[in-house]
């Protein structure tokens, strides 16, 4: 069954303008369809009968903010999702990468790490890893802990293993982790050139200057307005010929980097001209 | 089962189906007069193949522009969308597209009832929504709900649906407006 709405367009504004000034977190220039129905579905599955007891529960009780931020942060990832996107990666763009006598990569909102994890595979592959180093950035603490371990279940190998050869892979992907009964663990070689790190892409400013910024299915989650402020972010902090990847439906099309910067091919990559 | 009051002017349609529902689309879509006055959106199960687009496929098939959508998009009368696979595809006020990439729910991405609760709050009693073949039960909590906020609800008759569980499962919990055939369904749409 599918009941109206616990909070309502007001209640969200002013929950939002509460949690950013007593948390400093800021999601008042989310996108308002998904972020309410992410609210929402709190109250659903933790049993809130009413917009007054969200609020109270999130403003009164600090330990209840990271579950409230989990939730509403949608952090569902996968490795070597969109395959040909990292086909593209791979013999396009990290072969011109390669050319720097040192590589810097930013990826920003990588969740539990499943992306840079493949990022680094990449990066060995085409012998580039000695080089290299990803920071790799997510507004939730808890999100980056998970992505330190490298831990994930098995079950999802096999997905992931079509994912890692229809992107054009050709080793042998389990040579990349270690099986223990239900789970299994990325190499630590794999991990040596990341740095984790929390970042929001909503307060926080540059910090470096990077050839490559992956940033996937986490503007989805940002109106328009503040989806400018982050382009202009990545802006200032891509040298000129390096390249922004976005996330499979996501695009440049309506803010002003649309001038500067030049689509590859059909994928959702776009080097900086000038 | 067909209702005799004039429907409210519709502007939005939004088509959900799963397996067995490609055929029907086919059929549909070409058959859709030119000057419709809402937008079609399209949200259908489907693997993630990159490979081909279906807004190509089905532009060859009508002259009603045809899109796959992209975050932000705007959705304008007279046009036909598609969501995109692998994400939630929601409504904005102001009538804008926002992806969503979570959780599936009923083992789907997209979920038909996501954008048909999303489409009821923004669009109401101006929504239209049907619902075709498939073999899981996404879409029939949507489209009750949609018909609990007054928009016009309408079911592909299961006695020809390919899968009828979709269809049935949306029969069990409430009484759509229509229980069509596709050639039935055809001629409501193009008298909205
Ligand atoms: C749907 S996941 C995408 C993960 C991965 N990039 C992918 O495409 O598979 C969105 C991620 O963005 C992060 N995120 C949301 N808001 C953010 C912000 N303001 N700053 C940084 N990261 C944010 C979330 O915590 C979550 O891990």
């Amino acid at each position: 069954m599918i009941t109206a709405d616990v909070v309502g367009d007001e209640d969200l504004e002013l929950l939002l303008t509460e949690v950013a000034s007593v948390y400093g977190y800021d999601f008042t220039e989310y996108s308002k369809a998904s972020i309410k129905r992410r609210i929402n579905r709190i109250c659903l599955i933790d049993k809130h009968k009413s917009f007054a007891e969200l609020r109270y529960k999130v403003l009164n009780d600090q330990s209840y903010l990271s579950r409230f931020i989990e939730e509403v942060t949608v952090n569902v990832t996968e490795m070597f999702r969109d395959p040909t996107f990292y086909k593209t990666l791979k013999e396009k763009i990290i072969p011109q990468l390669g050319v720097n006598p040192f590589i810097k990569i930013w990826l920003a909102g990588c969740s539990t790490g499943e992306e840079v994890y493949s990022i680094s595979i990449l990066l060995h592959e085409a012998n580039l890893a000695h080089k290299a180093i990803i920071y790799a950035t997510d507004i939730n603490p808890t999100v980056l802990e998970k992505a330190k371990t490298g831990i994930y279940p098995i079950n999802y190998m096999k997905f992931y293993t079509e994912n890692y050869q229809n992107s054009g892979g050709t080793e042998d992907f389990s040579n990349y982790y270690s099986a223990n009964y239900d789970h299994v663990s990325f190499r630590e070689y794999l991990r040596k050139n990341i740095i984790f790190s929390t970042h929001n892409l909503v307060s926080d400013r540059s910090f470096n200057e990077f050839q490559l910024i992956i940033c996937r299915n986490v503007l989805i989650y940002f109106d328009k307005v503040l989806q400018d402020k982050v382009f202009n972010l990545f802006d200032g902090s891509l040298e000129t010929l390096g390249y922004l990847a976005l996330g499979s439906k996501e695009t440049i099309r309506f803010s002003n980097l649309n001038q500067t910067y030049k689509q590859i091919e059909k994928e959702k990559i776009w080097k900086k001209t000038r | 089962m067909e209702k005799n009051e004039i429907s409210p002017s519709i502007e939005i349609l939004i088509i959900g189906g799963s397996a067995g529902s490609f055929e029907v689309l086919l059929q549909i879509v070409p058959s859709l007069k030119l000057d419709i006055k809402f937008a079609v959106l399209i949200v259908l199960h489907r693997k993630n193949n990159s490979n081909i687009s279906i807004a190509d496929l089905f532009s060859k098939k009508t002259a009603i522009p045809v899109f796959e959508c992209e975050d932000k998009d705007n959705l304008l009368p007279g046009n036909i969308y598609f969501a995109p696979p692998d994400y939630h595809l929601l409504i904005e006020k102001d009538r804008t597209v926002c992806l969503d990439y979570s959780e599936k729910e009923n083992y789907s991405r997209p979920a038909i009832d996501i954008t048909f609760k999303s489409a009821s709050d923004i669009y109401k009693e101006k929504t239209a929504a049907i619902l075709l073949s498939g073999a899981n039960r996404d879409g029939a909590d949507g489209l009750k709900y949609i018909s609990q906020n007054y928009g016009t609800t309408i079911v592909q008759d299961p006695k020809e649906a390919e899968i009828s569980t979709m269809p049935k499962e949306a029969l069990k919990i409430f009484e759509p407006d229509y229980v069509l055939r596709s050639k039935d369904i055809i001629a409501l749409i193009n008298s909205f």
